[in-house]
């Protein structure tokens, strides 16, 4: 499979003289793992969230195997892991049920992230980012998801869980073929992680 | 155990306690009120302007009415057109201010107008008005008190869903296909419902005042219908002779009735709001 955006422009709204981007391009195959590296505020989390279906270009396609990201129902075979984990859970739902909603989630992940059954009785205030993180992990790997975008995803874990996830979401990977987007300031993340890493482009 | 006792005692608890103690006191006087309906109207010209008394205990009138059956039947009237148009107007608050939020700018635009509109215009001016195109009465107060209450409920709740909406939790449900019926009732109906209901409990003190003073000023109910706004306008004609039996206690009951309406839904709001609820 492949994930690509074909010569896309984004703007916010209100903003159309301030292009987020503009005329970019870039695609994903299976299997493939790419880093995407970029100063502050050049839009990587804007294109995450392009590439995942949160937002429509200005002009310019997203497209997952030739069709539209957009038109793609139920769950989403693109799911973007938030640089903000705890505001990507309801703060009013245990995170059992915020887990469950899409479907049971596999013990063998649950086992992989270290996450304990106990937390899923809590609410999101009652649990750390690195643990959210990871419950956002395994939440996003659901079986149906083929791509995967994280967005700056260990940038507030200690190295060690960082080196956790990573190794877990590398053997991940290539067990089922996944295409990772991997956004992040960590050049030798990236050296280490991706199979190939791509430099936004952008106007000095 | 000290601790523990604490803990046992707190907000929450106490909280519910008064929530309690205050719908059956309010309930008390809206039940007795119907009762006393017609002993309200019972006029006796053996006792009429009776101080305050044993046996009246918010003395009689210039008829000889019981001018405590006539409070009570005053509030028990003020207290259910206060409910009728709370929930009346809370009920176009949501619709109107979620359509506003969900049905486009377009929609967004039109209805944000008439809150602005409505809101601009003084309360009281606006309930007289339409009070009296719709023939005062019963039904002319009720519509112009609903009517002129809803802009700032609508307003908060189309903030809420506005701001729900673009939530990044909602957002990521969206996309691991949760259907958009289970998003609104796990999602966003919890967000919204503390907000609607805190805001639908504070509306009646307003109602109900609005109501008092609508009928006080001869645009509201009519003369021969108990309620505290007549009650209020017909005592002042006696004020002066110095019987202050029938303005005080009157109106002392509505404030008192107000106040009551205006803790009870401060509470719930404390204890329904995130930002103060685990205090």
């Amino acid at each position: 499979m492949k994930l690509e955006a074909r010569d896309v422009t984004f703007y916010y709204r209100g903003r159309k003289k301030a292009p987020v981007l503009e005329h970019f391009s870039i695609s994903i195959s299976s299997g493939e793992r790419v880093g995407l590296k970029a100063p502050s505020g050049r839009g990587k989390t804007t294109l995450c969230r392009l590439l995942a279906g949160y937002e429509r270009p200005a002009a310019g396609e997203v497209l997952l195997d030739g069709r539209q990201i957009r038109k793609y129902r139920g769950v989403c075979p693109v799911q973007m892991v938030w640089q903000h984990p705890e505001t990507v859970a309801d703060p009013l739902l245990t995170l059992g049920r915020t887990l469950n909603e899409a479907g049971a989630v596999e013990e063998r992940l649950m086992d992989a992230l270290h996450i304990e059954p106990g937390w899923l009785t809590r609410y999101p205030s009652e649990l750390s980012g690195g643990e959210l993180q990871r419950f956002c992990l395994a939440r996003a790997l659901h079986p149906a998801v083929r791509f995967l975008l994280c967005d700056e995803i260990s940038a507030m874990l200690d190295l060690v869980t960082q080196a956790q996830i990573w190794n877990f979401l590398m053997e991940e990977a290539k067990e089922r073929g996944l295409g990772l987007l991997v956004v992040s300031h960590d050049d030798a993340l990236l050296e280490k992680v991706c199979t190939r890493v791509e430099t936004m482009p952008w106007q000095t | 155990m000290r601790g523990e006792k604490q803990y046992s005692e707190n907000r929450r608890q106490s909280t519910i306690l008064f929530l309690i103690a205050a719908a059956v006191i309010l309930a008390a006087v809206t039940v007795s009120g119907i009762l006393l309906e017609e002993r309200g109207m019972e006029t006796d010209f053996s006792r009429t302007n009776l101080i305050p008394s044993v046996q009246y205990l918010f003395g009689t009138d210039w008829m000889g009415r019981d001018m405590l059956a006539r409070t009570l039947a005053g509030l028990s009237l003020s207290i259910r057109i206060g409910l009728l148009t709370a929930v009346v107007s809370a009920g176009t608050a949501l619709v109107l201010g979620t359509a506003a939020a969900v049905l486009g700018k377009k929609a967004d635009a039109v209805i944000s107008w008439c809150i602005d509109l409505v809101m601009g215009i003084p309360h009281i001016l606006l309930v007289m008005l339409i009070s009296i195109a719709c023939g005062r009465g019963f039904a002319g107060v009720v519509a112009g008190v609903s009517l002129s209450h809803w802009p700032s409920l609508a307003r908060v709740i189309r903030g809420e869903v506005l701001q729900l909406k673009s939530a990044p939790y909602i957002l990521a449900a969206e996309k691991l296909g949760v259907s958009r019926f289970d998003i609104i009732r796990r999602h966003m109906a919890p967000h919204i419902l503390p907000q609607f209901l805190t805001g639908m409990i504070l509306l009646f003190p307003h109602a109900i005042l609005h109501e008092a003073s609508v009928t006080f000023l001869g645009f509201g109910l009519s003369s021969e219908q108990p309620a505290i706004g007549v009650i209020l306008s017909e005592s002042m004609r006696y004020l002066t002779t110095g019987k202050w039996w029938l303005a005080l206690f009157p109106g002392l009951a509505l404030v008192l009735t107000v106040i009551l309406f205006a803790m009870l839904g401060e509470r719930l709001r404390r204890l329904l709001d995130p930002a103060s609820a685990h205090e």
